[in-house]
């Protein structure tokens, strides 16, 4: 483990199990889900007057796992590892940061791949189609569990800000303060269309077996795979690959006049497509993107202006200059929305090159305007 | 672009800052670092916030507790509903817009009071360098080279007064400035003569479609 002083350090997952029958969960589809597991880390103290705590909602791929390690010989700390941590922004010495693993996700809570108490076999595809609402629902159980009424703040960026947006607009007095980062109030046309892709890449996989691969022993890798990294190019921006990449051939100067691997840039989305066959689970890619595709706070309250009346949290949006899947112009919806409601709202265009995936990167501006933000809410 | 004039000392700041009733709502356009809110959000138990185009700026008005949204001003207030703020206040800023007109007109629909701070292009000491020098002014309220400066549209105490009479504006108070504080009798008898900055509270009571 590197010598970190501010670290978190060696940390572990917990789990939280409820919505036993008969009480399971209601999902917005009509249908139930129960027993019901989170996934979730904490980290830092919660004080006695539990007003100090910070919700993280993380995004299509991540989970629970927001910092630290799981043992010296860890080589990864955790996905916002930089972001958490004593003098970082979301400071353990002052705050209690509270990650879960959404429900549909394959990182420890209830989802597709886990097993059905019913039928003692994998949910596969009769795992019911879950929302961002139901997400959100199934943490405030946790959040009960926890012992806290109201969070100081919640964060995320992505699909995170949807799980943000909505803990705001559905928990308005179980929020203080909200900081939707990179995400909008519904995804755009272009976004849905890439998640199809995605997603029929994966039903095209022989291995896929209408979803009931894990009863057969193998896996839809390839389509998975495909999948990934499709969704990466959307994460990036032209001048992030042109950077990065360039035009650059692998390890050569001159075409070989064949099929094999010969820009950088193939070279890496195939390695960020095996890479994530190794952490991710193809029905899971499935639900999620599906729960992106359906969140739609205009669609539910006619309006945005009326979907932000009542809530009660400061608020701060971030989006990035170069976020072409989570535009500026979709950060700034939200913006208008709590202005005509006359709600207090900070607005912040990032610069960055980065592409949607600039929120989850080192950056000085956008620590500093989190840390500063936290320590007015705090006060 | 260099940030200068906004770093220069701001005793207007405090003029305006004396002109806002506490408990009201402020919108700030070009805010700034975000002085006035904070000590409006401080002092006068104001709500509202700020509007500011340049990023660093907005960081600082995080790290002091005001509310900001990054905008361009030249965009318009479309998203504001009409009086929905008691003041909006434009200090030392109407010089940089493109559409100064067009500003006036959205901050007066939006604002039930409207209060701006204008740098006086008519300040002897602009008129004598331009007179004597036959070169466009420079001075310590206007900074900027004739090839860089974000001043784009200058104006006198005269073009404001002539403008807000010939728009149906009322002017219900004035304030001049000179150097760090208010002028003496020459000041406010001459003002377009001898003073350096102009404050005008203004109110338009029936709206005027753009």
């Amino acid at each position: 483990m590197p010598d970190d002083p501010y670290s978190v350090c060696i940390v572990e997952t917990q789990y939280f199990t409820f919505a036993e029958s008969p009480n399971e969960m209601p999902l917005e589809s009509g249908e139930k889900l129960g027993p019901i597991t989170l996934a979730y880390e904490t980290y830092g103290t919660l004080n006695n007057q539990k007003n100090n705590a910070i919700l993280i909602l993380h995004a299509l791929s991540g989970d629970a796992h927001v910092a630290g390690r799981y043992s010296a010989e860890d080589p990864k700390p955790g996905w916002w590892d930089f972001m958490v941590g004593a003098g970082r922004p979301f400071d353990t010495d002052k705050y209690f940061i509270i990650c879960s693993n959404v429900i549909g996700g394959c990182k420890g809570s209830t989802g597709p791949a886990s097993i059905n108490p019913k039928t003692k076999k994998p949910y596969n595809l009769s795992f019911p189609v879950i929302t961002i609402g139901d997400m959100v629902r199934a943490q405030t159980h946790l959040i009960d569990h926890l012992g806290i009424d109201r969070l100081m703040c919640v964060v995320g960026g992505s699909m995170g800000g949807m799980q943000t947006l909505e803990w705001a607009v559905e928990y308005p007095d179980r929020v203080a303060a909200a900081i939707p980062m990179a995400t909008t109030c519904r995804l755009g046309v272009q976004g849905i269309a890439f998640d199809e892709v995605a997603r029929q890449a994966i039903y095209a996989d022989a291995n896929w077996k209408k979803g009931d691969y894990l009863n057969h022993g193998v896996v839809p890798a390839q389509g998975l795979a495909v999948a990934r990294m499709l969704a990466h190019i959307t994460y990036l921006s032209e001048a992030a690959m042109h950077q990065k990449f360039g035009r650059q051939l692998r390890e050569k100067e001159h075409y070989g006049y064949d099929f094999s691997t010969e820009f950088e840039v193939e070279s890496y989305l195939h390695h960020q497509g095996e890479s994530f066959i190794r952490r991710f689970d193809a029905n899971t890619y499935l639900y999620i993107t599906k729960a992106i595709n359906y969140f739609d706070l205009y669609r539910d309250y006619g309006t945005l202006e009326k979907a932000f009346r009542n809530v009660n949290s400061k608020f701060m949006v971030v989006s990035f200059a170069s976020d072409w899947l989570y535009t500026t112009a979709q950060n700034k919806e939200i913006v208008k929305a709590l202005k005509i409601n006359r709600k207090p709202v900070t607005f912040c265009e990032i610069p960055s090159q980065a592409g949607h995936d600039a929120f989850l990167l080192p950056n000085p501006d956008m620590e500093k305007m989190i840390a500063d933000f936290l320590a007015h809410v705090y006060d | 672009m260099p940030l200068k004039a906004y770093h220069s000392p701001r005793p207007d700041l405090d003029f305006i800052a004396e002109l806002i009733a506490p408990d009201s709502s402020v919108l700030d356009l070009g805010c700034g670092a975000g002085e006035l809110l904070q000590k409006l959000l401080k002092e006068k138990n104001v709500q509202g916030h700020g509007v500011e185009i340049f990023d660093q700026f907005i960081y600082s008005c995080i790290e002091k507790g005001v509310p900001v949204i990054q905008a361009d001003l030249d965009e318009g207030l479309d998203d504001y509903p009409n009086k929905s703020f008691d003041y909006v206040v434009l200090s030392r800023t109407l010089q940089v817009v493109h559409k100064p007109h067009i500003i006036l007109k959205e901050m007066l629909r939006v604002g039930k009071t409207c209060i701006i701070s204008v740098p006086n292009f008519g300040y002897w000491r602009i008129r004598l360098q331009l007179l004597l020098r036959g070169r466009m002014p420079v001075s310590k309220a206007l900074p900027y080279e004739w090839y860089d400066t974000p001043n784009i549209h200058l104006s006198t105490v005269l073009d404001i007064q002539k403008y807000c009479a010939a728009e149906n504006i009322t002017i219900k108070g004035q304030t001049y400035l000179i150097k760090n504080g208010r002028g003496g009798l020459l000041v406010r008898l001459f003002p377009n003569i001898f003073s350096e900055l102009a404050i005008f509270v203004i109110e338009r009571n029936h709206l005027v479609s753009i």
